[in-house]
């Protein structure tokens, strides 16, 4: 039987990790190599990188962070933000990423997921579609969080997956820092609109958020940064309670 | 003992370099080629595999020679050698990804799409699975069945002569996650990515 997987991101910021709170008020804590070793030996179904000022600034430390990380880390190793090209991808990926996440190019030029799923194939093309709620809708937002396209995230979701995205990650803007949980309705729905496995993100304050984003959100994975970055559960502990709440994880 | 990774240029392969490097440390040479002279002169050989089944074998057959060097040394010489996902899915006499595509003929077989039963099952299978070891395989070696691995793929392989069959993952129906014929090994898993335990099946064709 096929697992849901757990996975823990790391918010880097010029090779350091960081977690942002509503993406700003960001706090320094520690070495991203480091951290994902530590994940990696507790219990990680996949790692999770995010470089999130990389669309600002010199992205040079991100390759070394997964350079280092992928030598020493023998799990899924995924690596987003400020992924700009097919380029871009194809660095990353030499690097030892195995999954690349795209998010505003995504938006901006579709031909960046068609080309590069063609050319690595959908296994390691990863679409980021940060979605707020606006009214009935929900809206992809781009550049981070800043820009709002008015894009409607259901039909991008269908639309991406067509493009040749092997997986979405679905962070809830409105959720995101705020510890309050998933937004269930939007990874249910999205979930249900497409074939290819969703990553819920963004929101994650306790172990129930996580069950529900699988069983109420419909979940292939969920991913979640705070809760263990800050040590206030470990992936062990998430894992064990999922699996008293019937939940299929790789112990 | 040199232990080549053969680098085709297609797909992703540094994690499968890093893995094999991770556990040869110094007692082993991990050498990434394409060159068919260091290829021959190989103790084993790996066949990495990333992308469709179309693009792998393209890529495979643009460097001359390379089919008819790996061909000997698999198929007349019999040395080992390890099939990863793509990898595996071309020892097939043909795939469907795509479009019809011929494959190396090794294991008589197709590659088709999962039957993903309406939508029921998300595709690709991406994630983790326990593997039903259900023969005996020299990379299973110390490894407990229903072990954990780590997938990435749509499309599985179907052979023809079930015996070669060393284990199978349930996602929609049974499929086919490791073969082994005389001295082919193959892994639809990524064993590169599959933790300690993939570790220990790279360990074990380290060690054949």
């Amino acid at each position: 039987m096929l697992k849901n997987r757990i996975i823990p991101c790391l918010d880097v910021k010029n090779g350091r990790v960081v977690k942002g709170i509503n993406f700003v008020d960001l706090k320094d804590a520690g070495d991203p190599v480091e951290q994902a070793k530590i994940y990696s030996d507790g219990g990680a179904d996949e790692i999770c990188f995010l470089d999130i000022t990389a669309s600002n600034e010199n992205r040079d430390t991100i390759y070394d962070v997964v350079k280092k990380t992928s030598k020493k880390c023998f799990v899924p190793l995924t690596v987003g933000g400020g992924v700009r090209s097919v380029e871009d991808i194809n660095k990353l990926l030499n690097c030892g990423a195995d999954k690349v996440s795209i998010n505003t190019a995504a938006v901006e030029n579709s031909k960046v997921v068609i080309d590069s799923s063609k050319k690595f194939g959908s296994q390691c093309i990863v679409v980021a579609i940060d979605a707020k709620k606006n009214g009935e809708k929900w809206e992809v937002f781009t550049h981070g969080g800043r820009n709002n396209s008015g894009i409607d995230a259901l039909q991008y979701a269908e639309q991406m997956e067509k493009n040749g995205a092997g997986e979405l990650l679905v962070t809830s803007m409105d959720r995101d820092g705020t510890q309050a949980g998933y937004d269930i309705d939007l990874m249910s729905k999205i979930s249900s609109k497409v074939n290819i496995p969703v990553i819920a993100s963004g929101g994650v304050g306790n172990l129930d958020h996580l069950v529900d984003g699988i069983k109420l959100g419909k979940a292939s994975a969920v991913l979640a940064a705070s809760i263990f970055h800050y040590g206030k559960y470990s992936l062990k502990e998430a894992k064990d309670y999922l699996d008293s709440k019937g939940i299929p994880v790789r112990i | 003992m040199k232990v080549t990774i053969v680098d085709y240029k297609s797909g992703n392969i540094s994690s499968v370099i890093n893995s094999f490097k991770e556990v040869a440390k110094d007692k082993v040479n991990i050498e990434v080629t394409s060159d068919l002279k260091k290829i021959t002169s190989s103790d084993k050989v790996v066949l990495p595999g990333q992308g469709s089944f179309k693009s792998c074998v393209d890529a495979l057959n643009k460097i001359n020679g390379l089919t008819d060097t790996l061909n000997e040394f698999a198929i007349i010489n019999k040395r080992p050698l390890l099939g990863i996902c793509v990898g595996l899915q071309m020892f097939a006499d043909i795939g469907y990804e795509e479009t019809e595509t011929k494959g190396l003929g090794w294991i008589s077989g197709i590659v088709s799409k999962i039957d993903n039963q309406n939508g029921k099952f998300k595709l690709p299978h991406i994630g983790w699975n326990q593997i039903d070891i259900i023969k005996e395989s020299k990379i299973f070696k110390d490894i407990e069945n229903n072990s954990h691995m780590y997938f990435v793929h749509s499309y599985e392989f179907i052979p023809e002569d079930k015996k070669v069959i060393s284990a199978t993952i349930d996602y929609s129906s049974n499929i086919v996650c490791s073969v082994e014929k005389e001295n082919i090994f193959g892994t639809q898993f990524h064993p590169e990515k599959s933790d300690r335990i993939g570790l220990k099946i790279i360990d074990n064709f380290i060690n054949l």
